[in-house]
């Protein structure tokens, strides 16, 4: 499942600089707000799922290389941030929807590592 | 003639596209910025030109344009620059049958040109505000000196980044090979870190260093990747639990990474405790932000080979973390042990 087809299927919000996210592939997916919790469990190339929207999940999406940072229950991260991921090369989208919610889309969409 | 004006696609406006950025393009893209800036127009400019005078027919002109299929020429006095006769005023000149008139009579005698000392972007800017494809360059005398494209710039900022990727190649072998070029009993390369207490927003700077320090060393990703989790984490602890931050120490040698932090309080009263998972003493301030979930220091313990822990109450606390680096064998800790994240909490 590559990353444009994910923000098309989920109708997700691209908050940092577009690219061609149907070159990047999601692999699995993990989900915390907790971001110790992320640094151990999220893999290169995951989708993670937050409700945490402030600076330091651009540092540890960096960190870990996940592929894309999903933002639920519109939490909108500050324009720092956002000038942080683009900086970094990390991904930002968001969604009104509840992290349960775009967990299990995901899943269906057959995101499931 | 001139392609018919069309909205300039995605890829134009955002460029760059085809792949994720990674530090390094984001760094590139700011150096192409930094080029446009360094590069002069006569560094890129084509410098042998086609010229007419102002008394050439232009059917000669023509003859010009057809051999060299260019859509201009610039008009030439004296070496002085005078004119341009584009393709534009030979159809006017069609129009009237009139290809036996001199290029003065056609010619456009007011001519946007760029100095061959500015530096590329007036050139770009020029090239946006005029919507021109190609513009003559002069020197501080007006004497025509060359004609720049936009391809000409794009061939330009390629050459120059390719010197500096050369530039970066030879940097990381060099550094890669910093242990084996450098006899000592004990080689040890030191990268120290400042950790202010409560700067959240400088938060994982540090430890993204220290990832970029490792890949430019030659380290295995695998290893970097439980450095940068471990110290990331010790970055984190100096943030939110230090009363005036610390220090963040990375020792590198051939056989092994130590990671080090330092601080002068307030200090830990259970040094047992704080490797139990969940244990935490965060303030309900930092949970929210996603910290104190108390798998900092767990996770530590899982990245790294060695972990010690020291601390007086009211003196400050020192952890000490080694990644043993094996002998060619990618991703097995000294212990024998494949390492791999755990995603149990």
């Amino acid at each position: 499942m590559n990353l444009q087809q994910i923000i098309d299927q989920l109708t997700l919000t691209v908050l940092t600089e577009p690219r061609d996210f149907a070159s990047i592939t999601a692999t699995g997916g993990y989900s915390s707000d907790l971001l110790s919790c992320v640094m151990a469990g999220a893999k290169k190339g995951f989708i993670w799922t937050t409700l945490q929207a402030h600076l330091n999940i651009v540092a540890v999406a960096a960190l870990t290389e996940v592929a894309a940072v999903i933002v639920t229950e519109n939490a909108q991260p500050d324009a720092a941030s956002i000038a942080k991921a683009n900086q970094q090369g990390v991904v930002l989208l968001s969604t009104p929807q509840p992290t349960y919610e775009v967990n299990g889309k995901l899943w269906e969409l057959g995101v499931r590592n | 003639m001139c392609p018919p004006a069309r909205p300039p696609t995605e890829q134009e406006i955002h460029g760059r596209h085809g792949r994720p950025i990674t530090d390094q393009d984001a760094h590139d893209i700011s150096r192409v910025e930094e080029l446009s800036y360094d590069l002069r127009v006569h560094e890129v400019m084509t410098a042998d030109v086609k010229t007419a005078t102002p008394d050439m027919p232009l059917a000669k002109v023509l003859d010009i344009l057809r051999v060299n299929r260019i859509s201009g020429l610039p008009v030439v006095e004296d070496e002085k620059l005078i004119g341009i006769l584009s393709l534009e005023d030979i159809v006017r000149a069609l129009q009237k049958n009139d290809l036996a008139a001199h290029t003065s009579q056609y010619m456009t005698r007011e001519v946007v040109s760029v100095a061959s000392y500015d530096s590329i972007v007036a050139a770009i800017r020029t090239f946006t505000e005029k919507q021109l494809g190609r513009l003559p360059v002069v020197d501080e005398n007006q004497k025509l000196v060359g004609m720049i494209t936009k391809g000409d710039i794009t061939r330009g900022i390629l050459v120059a980044l390719q010197k500096d990727y050369k530039t970066e190649e030879v940097r990381r072998y060099r550094a890669s090979h910093l242990f084996e070029d450098i006899i000592s009993e004990r080689t040890t390369l030191v990268l120290r870190y400042t950790i202010k207490a409560g700067d959240f927003t400088q938060g994982g700077k540090a430890s993204s260093h220290i990832k970029r320090a490792l890949l430019r060393l030659g380290a295995d990703p695998q290893i970097t990747r439980r450095c940068s989790i471990a110290v990331y984490e010790a970055e984190m602890n100096l943030i939110i639990h230090t009363t005036n931050g610390g220090i963040l120490k990375l020792e590198v040698e051939p056989h092994r990474i130590t990671m080090s932090a330092t601080d002068d309080g307030p200090g830990i009263a259970d040094t047992e405790m704080v490797f139990q998972p969940g244990y935490s003493t965060a303030t309900e301030q930092v949970r929210e932000m996603g910290f104190g979930a108390g798998m900092g220091l767990v996770n530590m313990k899982r990245c790294v080979d060695e972990i010690k822990l020291e601390s007086t109450l009211g003196k400050g606390s020192k952890l000490v973390m080694r990644i043993f680096i094996p002998d060619q064998t990618v991703g097995v800790s000294r212990n024998g042990q494949t390492y791999e994240p755990s995603t149990n909490h």
